[in-house]
């Protein structure tokens, strides 16, 4: 089971109504390298690991991504919670805005909604490890671009946080391939 | 910075440094020095935890947490409610 900790992984500093930057950032909450699939990913994937190791590692990070997906919104959400309608309209957000108003959903940069086929459980845990060391680069890429984009060196700190993580995961995903490998390989021996 | 920041980002600091030590013993679990760092700072942000929790009420929930008095788990500021702006 998960119980909830009433605080952020990360402080995070907003320094000004930006509905610009929540409109791109959200695609960390909701895109297809972002933050809610990286987390179901993970979480969806361990039962079938077959090393302790393994099921370790995709609890835990799986469980760390629920947590940067609560960072990303907490930005998005001070971002855009004393946006004016005009600001929201003259950032291009009044499309988002006249579904959702100033609520956190899950969408891509462009708005289009999260869908379970931005991922796979495969089954086969080198299948499935090579894919989640993808989705790792995949979303440090994404941070990468963010942070081109922020004008806000506040949310910037964040960003750099949450792409660092992401080069961390790949390690231990790494990891864990190379042991999945070997746990093969011993097999084969008996 | 007020005192309740303060302490907010002195666990956020202790916690951080389990969830890295968390992962890589999770790939590394025979590495003693690894182990004895996780378990120094888990005594440490326990210790953190209590303090912070007699003043501004349970940051675990589902019996992870007491609750002195009233139930203070309800009590805002909710986590994405405290930004730490200078
Ligand atoms: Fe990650």
């Amino acid at each position: 089971m998960w119980i909830y900790e009433k605080k952020l992984e990360y402080p995070i500093r907003v320094s000004y109504t930006n509905p610009r930057l929540a409109k791109e950032i959200i695609t960390q909450y909701g895109g297809p390298d972002g933050e809610l699939a990286a987390s179901l990913r993970y979480l969806t994937q361990r039962y079938t690991m077959p090393i302790p190791q393994a099921k370790a590692v995709l609890t835990d990070i799986g469980t760390e991504e629920l947590a940067h997906m609560e960072v990303v919104a907490a930005l998005v959400y001070n971002l855009i919670k004393n946006a004016t309608v005009e600001e929201i309209k003259a950032a291009g957000l009044d499309d988002y805005y006249a579904d959702h108003d100033k609520a956190l959903y899950f969408v891509n940069a462009a708005g289009a909604p999260w869908v379970a086929s931005y991922i796979q459980s495969k089954g086969d845990p080198v299948a499935d490890l090579h894919e989640d060391m993808a989705a790792e680069q995949k979303a440090r890429s994404t941070y990468e671009y963010l942070i081109r984009l922020s004008d806000d060196p506040d949310v910037t700190d964040a960003l750099r946080f949450l792409r660092e993580r992401e080069v961390v995961h790949f390690q231990r995903f790494g990891e864990t391939l190379n042991l999945v490998h070997e746990w093969m390989d011993s097999k084969k021996v008996f | 910075m007020d005192q309740r920041r303060r302490e907010l980002l002195r666990i956020m600091e202790l916690e951080f440094a389990a969830i890295d030590l968390n992962l890589f013993l999770d790939t590394h679990p025979d590495e003693l020095r690894a182990l004895a760092d996780y378990n120094a700072v888990a005594q440490e942000l326990m210790r953190a935890k209590t303090a912070y929790e007699s003043r501004y009420g349970p940051i675990l929930n589902y019996g992870q947490s007491m609750s002195q008095e009233t139930w203070r788990w309800v009590e805002e500021p909710w986590p994405w409610e405290i930004t730490f702006n200078r």
